[in-house]
């Protein structure tokens, strides 16, 4: 398919696909651009592929909000790092995807734009904060796209979605160009309709980049070599991934993948991961302070949106701005970064999160240590849920990071592939991998796949 | 002495690099407003500080330079608060692992001689924009070329006695540090900036309720607002009032200082590890070769002229104040001049050029050059000074100008024999008294042939000549 078909193929799908509400900003002129662009580089592993952005990650060609009021319109003047290499390897930009207001949500409503509907149930959420790029995947309008993680933004909605969702290690794919949200958690991650779709952009986004410090000195990851079966692995299963109240349906779908396992030849330790009860917590300490810090710059003074406010001084213009800017979640968030840095509670709430951290490392840094190569889990506690269910309870809706936060806190690979579905609604199974693993993580899930109907019912 | 006064200084440098200190923008300075920007200093959304080498290396040799001990691993951590001119809404800085502490050095207090004072820390940090109040009427502007630049904040301990004292600490850091080639120190150009901290206590008791001074714009003024600060309060403790800790701005044109904020208004500023950067990891080695590299600080440098040169202590401390006055001296004896008649030429005519326009208009070796035409009787000092000022003007070759200057002195004994008889011959009284025994007179002989020859006759071959036609 020539680059020009590619670009009105994805417009008609785009357009067919409007009532998901999974995009913020795509033209067709963008896209005619894109196409321009893409006959003018050599054929690399994303030609021929329109791949979707979430919204947080700036382009210059599409506006950048990352669903929020306060960055109404605002056009950033340079390319992320990983919209870079998309292009360079020949893909196009599809859309900018709609997001959880800067990232911050489990389920894509916290969006100022509306939330995003599950292409399976519109009644239902496809999760979040990726839940745009997530939807547009999975209803078949891109193979592949760009999401970002913080505590587990892909992984989760790619559960609820029924696709394939991969967290890189920490520092595998720059944050040059991501808008910021809690700068020590974000990882530039991808979805796919296959495992295949999801590494082969993940591949072309990775490799060190000399604009972000926090970048690993690394080659880009290569794709590993076929395997048909998991023989001579050993994969962990860790006892408080199915805690009492896991959703029947999640258990079930997850059991029958450790039984495939098995029978591919690998061997099933159950193992422990004692400090999981902690990530939560800490996880929505660490995140709410650094992004408390990240999120100062939208202050109404440079560029985004600005409000004058009634006492027209400079603390008005932060307080309208601001105030007027941001929604209840950002808001909450802020106060509640603010509050866990501040002089007398900084020992207390951001000291313990951090120590709470290294425990997390050190509990992942022990499995792996004692002869484990993988650790399977459910990715998320229950399938889909309903739009509204959690929003009056944040901290029901932070639950739902449960089981992806840990990996977030540790900096290491993890990713979510479709394992069957419960009532119709697809489950995710996680598989987490050490530090720079992604190869031989991907090389089992591929196997996986193939070994499991994600279409069929598991109970 | 009823009262003491303890001072301690923060000084901001900015350091000597050519790009700013966490993207790749010129740290230049008096660029039109808002051109010298790019997405990470202007805190767009998206973007991401990479560190700059050469601030690591100018602000390690500043250190070392104070005689701090460097620390293998430093951290970045972001300070917030929120003000027009800060782009990210906070400031990379560094908190609790600074990159250095522990350091001292000797400066001469002119109450108390010889002192040390100790430097606490040394830390890096990224600075602030520009606000102008006054550039659109009822409006604050924000000029951000200078969100970026590197700088060091260098903090002393509370080692200072009276404000002359800490103007002499400010005097011999800035020439450490220039001397070192960390920074510019310029004032004048914001380069160097201090706020200053005091107190006042009866001898022997603890530390008093400390204030801080802020907007000196000169050392000069650093003194005047802290002799104005601590007259304040020593009023206040005088009334049986109390200090209280508050942040005061020096106003120059009235000489007062007025509070800013209280110490209830002070920020918390909430510092964390910047996750943007690594900690900053300083192999040992490097930390040696650094301190290897050095350049001849100011206290070596002045014990080497005094001993090694045989310079007066006076010369030593005018040549040695600007290390650039130094390198010239320097280079003037390289090319051949004894080294006090180098001093003076350079303490002479050469500063005041210098002083006035900030560059050295001739060049050492021409400089040499003129000296050698004294020391051979070519020319008088005198012309050889003129003949200098002429090269200030235009370079040239000292001998052709001497030449064409008419600077040249006369040694030939048919000229000089000429002057002296037509001087012999009118001056008959003179003669006469000199004959008698006046033989002071010879001062009166030489200065006539000198003016009959226009300055050309070398003085020095005329005497002969007078005292043989002068025999009685």
């Amino acid at each position: 398919m020539s680059a020009a078909t590619l670009a009105a193929e994805t417009a008609r799908r785009l357009r067919e696909a409007a009532s998901l509400n999974a995009t913020l900003a795509w033209s067709e002129e963008a896209l005619e651009a894109e196409a321009a662009l893409a006959e003018s580089v050599p054929a690399g592993p994303l030609s021929g592929q329109a791949v979707a952005i979430k919204d947080n990650i700036v382009t210059t060609v599409l506006p950048t909000t990352c669903g929020s009021r306060i960055l109404e319109g605002y056009r950033s003047p340079y390319d992320a790092t990983a919209v870079r290499r998309i292009r360079a390897a020949g893909g196009i930009i599809a859309a900018k995807t709609n997001l959880d207001e800067f990232a911050m949500g489990s389920s894509t409503e916290n969006s100022a734009y509306g939330r995003v509907r599950h292409p399976l149930d519109p009644e239902r959420v496809p999760g979040g904060s990726s839940g745009g790029s997530a939807a547009l995947v999975a209803a078949g309008v891109v193979r592949s796209a760009l999401g970002s993680e913080t505590g587990g933004s892909v992984r989760q909605p790619a559960a609820f979605c029924g696709i394939t969702g991969i967290k890189p290690s920490y520092g595998r794919v720059s944050r040059f160009g991501l808008v910021a949200f809690g700068s020590s958690l974000d990882c530039i991650s991808t979805f796919g309709v296959t495992v295949e779709a999801a590494a082969t952009l993940l591949a072309a986004v990775s490799g060190h980049d000399p604009l972000d410090a926090t970048s690993r000195a690394v080659a880009p990851l290569e794709l590993p070599a076929h395997r048909d079966d998991l023989a001579g692995l050993v994969i962990g299963i860790p006892e408080e991934y199915f805690p009492e109240d896991l959703d029947a349906g999640v258990r079930a779908g997850c059991d029958r993948v450790i039984a495939r396992i098995t029978e591919l030849g690998a061997t099933v330790r159950r193992v422990s991961l004692p400090n999981t009860r902690y990530a939560v917590p800490a996880y929505y300490i660490v995140n709410p302070a650094e992004a408390a810090a990240n999120l100062a710059r939208y202050d109404g003074v440079r560029y985004g949106v600005r409000r004058i406010g009634p006492e027209g001084d400079v603390r008005a213009l932060y307080r309208a701005t601001r105030g007027e800017g941001f929604g209840p979640e950002v808001r909450r968030r802020i106060l509640v970064g603010t509050f866990a840095l501040s002089a007398g509670y900084a020992d207390q709430y951001y000291g313990q999160a951090q120590a709470a951290r290294q425990r997390i490392i050190a509990d992942f840094a022990a499995v792996f240590a004692s002869g484990v190569d993988l650790i399977f889990s459910p990715t998320t506690p229950t399938p889909a849920f309903r739009a509204g269910e959690k929003t009056a309870d944040p901290v029901q809706m932070y639950l739902a990071d449960i089981f992806t936060a840990p990996a977030c806190l540790a900096g290491i690979p993890a990713m979510s592939i479709p394992v069957g579905r419960s009532e119709g609604l697809p489950i995710g199974g996680q598989l987490t991998a050490p530090d720079m693993g992604e190869a031989s993580m991907i090389a089992a899930a591929r196997v996986l796949e193939a070994a499991i109907d994600p279409a069929a019912e598991v109970r | 002495m009823r009262w003491e006064t303890v001072v301690g200084l923060e000084v901001h440098v900015q350091l000597a690099t050519r790009t700013k200190m966490f993207c790749g923008c010129p740290a230049t300075y008096g660029e039109a407003p808002n051109t010298v920007v790019c997405p990470v200093c202007l805190g767009l959304t998206g973007a991401l500080p990479v560190l700059n080498a050469e601030a690591i290396r100018l602000g390690t040799v500043g250190a070392l330079a104070l005689g701090c001990t460097v620390h293998p691993v430093s951290v970045f951590a972001r300070k917030n608060y929120f003000y027009p001119d800060l782009p990210k809404g906070y400031q990379i800085s560094q908190f609790d692992k600074p990159l250095a502490t522990g350091g001292a050095f000797e400066v001469v207090s002119p109450e108390r001689g010889p002192i040390t004072v100790s430097i606490t820390r040394l830390h890096l940090e990224e600075d602030a924009g520009k606000s102008l109040h006054d550039r659109i009427p009822g409006h604050t502007a924000v000029d951000l070329n200078r969100a970026g630049t590197p700088l060091a904040e260098i903090v002393s301990g509370p080692d200072l006695r009276s404000p002359a004292e800490a103007r002499a600490y400010l005097v011999t850091l800035r020439q450490l540090l220039v001397y070192a080639g960390v920074s510019e120190c310029s004032m004048e150009k914001g380069s160097l900036r201090v706020d200053a901290n005091l107190s006042v206590r009866r001898p022997g008791e603890p530390l008093g309720v400390k204030t801080e001074v802020k907007n000196m714009n000169s050392f000069a003024n650093v003194e005047r607002a802290l002799e104005a600060e601590r007259a304040r309060q020593i009023g206040l403790l005088e009334s049986g009032e109390r200090v209280t800790q508050v942040t005061l701005t020096f106003n120059a044109a009235t000489g007062e200082v007025k509070p800013l904020r209280s110490k209830e208004d002070a920020h918390d500023y909430r510092y964390f590890p910047d996750p943007d950067l690594p900690p900053l990891v300083l192999e040992s080695a490097w930390i040696t070769s650094t301190r290897a590299a050095l350049p001849e600080l100011p206290a070596a440098r002045r014990n080497r002229y005094a001993t090694a040169m045989g310079l007066p202590d006076y010369d030593v401390g005018v040549l040695t104040a600007e290390p650039a006055v130094a390198a010239y001296f320097e280079a003037t004896v390289a090319a051949g001049v004894e080294p006090k008649t180098a001093a003076n030429w350079v303490m002479g005519e050469v500063l005041s050029g210098w002083n006035d326009t900030g560059v050295f208009a001739v060049s050492p070796e021409r400089l040499a050059q003129v000296v050698a035409m004294v020391e051979s009787g070519t020319v008088s000092l005198q012309a050889a000074k003129r003949i200098y000022g002429e090269l200030v003007t235009a370079d040239a070759d000292p001998a052709a100008l001497a030449t064409r200057l008419g600077l040249v002195q006369v040694r030939d004994e048919d000229a000089l024999a000429g002057w002296v008889d037509e001087v012999v011959s009118a001056h008959p009284d003179e003669v006469a008294r000199f004959r008698a025994g006046e033989a002071k007179l010879i001062g009166f002989f030489v200065g006539q042939v000198m003016k009959r020859s226009g300055g050309k006759a070398d003085p020095k071959a005329i005497q002969p000549i007078l005292k043989e036609r002068l025999a009685p």
